[in-house]
């Protein structure tokens, strides 16, 4: 086995250019501090990220993410610190209909685009009704794990190793992870094999579901307050940041630790960009300018690689 | 052929139920007459948008075009720029048109370029397109509010012909132009053809690239045409206007009974979607209920109607 997939290596390297750029403009940043805020806000973004991986690799995608993500952030600041107990069995209650989700969609053959763009509109909902306005209080636990200052690597290092980690050996070396795969490669085939594609797909939406429930918690960790707009772009970053992981759109392709590292390149070229002065009206249109050159970029590395 | 088994009988069942549920809740005699005004004239934003969306989506799985928001902004935008520094008369409204109509072009041919240049699947390609175009709009726009001419101010709110609004009569003019393009035009038989099976298409001689090319070129069309009548039905740009438009462009099509996979699109049905969501939603406000719940009993009739819908399709 190689050591790096190639797969990863554009990943690695569009990373590793962002932080020689950074570095260069903003020598400050080469610290224990300066680090921890660059990628501060890239766990929940990484964890979003694999959440919506996930949705990709059984062939679907979910464009309720952002929402999904600030309806659990409206929960665990309004409902978790007061009433944990509610307040669990609430982030609870947001799996399993991730779950049904995914089995509905599985069951009635539904488009997944559609179906998650009505949900956007039932998370929003739940969303103001839970906090009509933003506010709210973090638990103090959990601003306590995401502020952490452990010696040598910040926090926002280790809980990415920690969740490209995790989802690494769940989707690339679980026996779970193999079946989930499988669906997105073909979906008749697992089930001439005798499985549940119903229950697979459903298992998978489950699983994302948690990863975007701990988005939401982490998001709330570091902000400490919800909003039901909180991470609406959300839903772009995490397809991006799994397209620019080197994930694939069809066939069940995807990288774990690709995509945790997508979304260490998007937060990092946000933080690239205000670096460069650029003026403001042009922030998104340069964060959709890199994508499109990364995209590029790898359409150029295939060819290569078939010529030679 | 029975009439209910047309894809787009039940969407306008569901329309008229969702008017008949709404003028109930209205005090007076009067309430139905205005409603079905306001459903017309914001039903006809939809109605342009979806049918370039359903354009795009028949062409098969994969095919959607998440620029329209941004292609409505910009178009409005620069649109309503280049008529304010103008002097407002039939020239003035001629050049807006047809500088909106270009921007519309540009889009497309931009957006195909980049899934055709760089093969990445549509949805990503016009949504990383949407930021730079959305950028373009911020930058030219610089928070400043044109008014549009006075004469196009009039005619998109106006009521001109037997008590309907312009827009609609525009809508149902651009709409048959769609319904002879989708059911008479080799055009449109290769476009469903792509659809059905792409491969077989293209053994069989039909120019997919050329193909495609256009259906992109006439979606962005479209919601440039509909951002320059929204801004000028508006009283002015606004950065964030397009943005309700790309669920209900999408929207509007699958309950409208085209099919999401593609390969099969009706027109009639973008009308029946485009009321029915503008119905459902102004029902739900004269119920008086909050912000949430009615987001949420969108989200949730959406999702209903969609999976009956994809039911029915499923048992013949």
């Amino acid at each position: 086995m190689r050591l790096i997939n190639p797969r990863l290596a554009l990943p690695i390297l569009s990373l590793a250019i962002l932080i020689v750029a950074v570095f260069w403009l903003q020598p400050r940043a080469m610290s224990y501090v300066g680090i921890n805020l660059l990628f501060n806000l890239a766990v929940p973004i990484a964890l979003a990220t694999v959440a919506q991986m996930i949705i990709i690799m059984v062939n679907d995608i979910d464009l309720s993410m952002g929402a999904f993500v600030s309806l659990v952030a409206c929960i665990t600041a309004a409902i978790l610190p007061g009433n944990p107990a509610l307040g669990a069995l609430m982030l609870l209650g947001c799996v399993l209909a991730y779950a049904a989700l995914g089995a509905l969609i599985e069951a009635r053959q539904l488009p997944a685009i559609v179906v998650t763009l009505g949900m956007s509109f039932v998370w929003g909902g739940a969303g103001v009704l839970i906090l009509p306005s933003p506010g709210g209080t973090s638990p103090v636990w959990l601003t306590a794990i995401m502020k952490a200052k452990p010696p040598l690597v910040p926090m926002a290092i280790i809980a990415s190793l920690l969740i490209a980690g995790v989802a690494h050996l769940l989707i690339m070396r679980s026996a779970f992870g193999v079946r989930l795969r499988a669906l997105g490669g073909n979906a008749r085939a697992v089930s001439r094999a005798g499985r549940s594609t119903v229950r697979l797909r459903a298992m998978a939406y489950a699983v994302a579901g948690c990863f975007a429930v701990l988005a939401g918690m982490a998001l709330v960790g570091l902000t400490t307050s919800g909003d039901a707009n909180i991470a609406l772009r959300y839903t772009l970053l995490s397809i991006a940041g799994v397209i620019l992981g080197g994930g694939e759109f069809t066939g069940g392709r995807v990288s774990p630790i690709g995509a945790v590292i997508g979304a260490l390149t998007l937060t990092l070229a946000g933080s690239f960009l205000s670096f460069l002065r650029l003026s403001p009206d042009w922030q998104i249109g340069a964060q959709g300018a890199i994508l499109i050159l990364v995209l590029a970029a790898r359409l150029l590395v295939r060819q290569a690689e078939k010529r030679t | 052929m029975t009439l209910h088994r047309a894809p787009w009988f039940w969407a306008w069942v569901a329309a008229f139920a969702a008017f008949l549920a709404t003028w109930s809740m209205s005090a007076g005699g009067g309430g139905g007459a205005a409603l079905a005004v306001a459903a017309l004239t914001f039903g006809s934003f939809s109605v342009l948008t979806g049918l370039g969306q359903m354009l795009v989506i028949t062409m098969g799985p994969g095919n959607t075009d998440l620029s329209i928001p941004a292609t409505m902004t910009l178009a409005g935008t620069l649109s309503l720029k280049l008529m304010g520094g103008m002097d407002g008369g039939a020239v003035t409204v001629l050049a807006g048109l047809l500088s909106a109509l270009l921007i519309g072009m540009g889009v497309g041919i931009a957006n195909f370029a980049l899934i055709r240049l760089l093969r990445i699947p549509p949805i990503i390609a016009t949504l990383s397109a949407s930021f730079l175009y959305q950028s373009l709009a911020i930058w030219s726009n610089r928070g400043l509010r044109i008014k549009p001419p006075p004469a196009l101010a009039e005619f998109t709110t106006g009521r001109d012909l037997l008590g309907v609004p312009n827009l609609a009569w525009v809508a149902l003019a651009i709409s048959m132009g769609f319904w002879v393009l989708l059911n008479l035009s080799g055009f449109g038989r290769r476009v469903s053809a792509i659809g059905q099976n792409a491969r077989a298409a293209r053994l069989a001689g039909v120019p997919v690239a050329r193909v495609s090319a256009a259906t992109y070129v006439i979606c962005a069309m479209m919601a440039a045409l509909t951002g320059f009548l929204l801004a000028c039905f508006s009283g002015g740009a606004a950065l964030n206007m397009g943005a309700e438009f790309l669920l209900m462009s999408i929207a509007v099509t699958v309950i409208g009974g085209s099919s999401i996979a593609g390969g099969n699109s009706n027109v009639p049905g973008i009308w029946a979607g485009a009321l029915f969501m503008y119905l459902i939603v102004s029902m739900l406000n004269s119920y008086g209920l909050g912000a949430g719940v009615r987001l949420l009993s969108t989200g949730v009739i959406i999702i209903a109607i969609v999976a009956v819908a994809s039911g029915r399709k499923a048992k013949p």
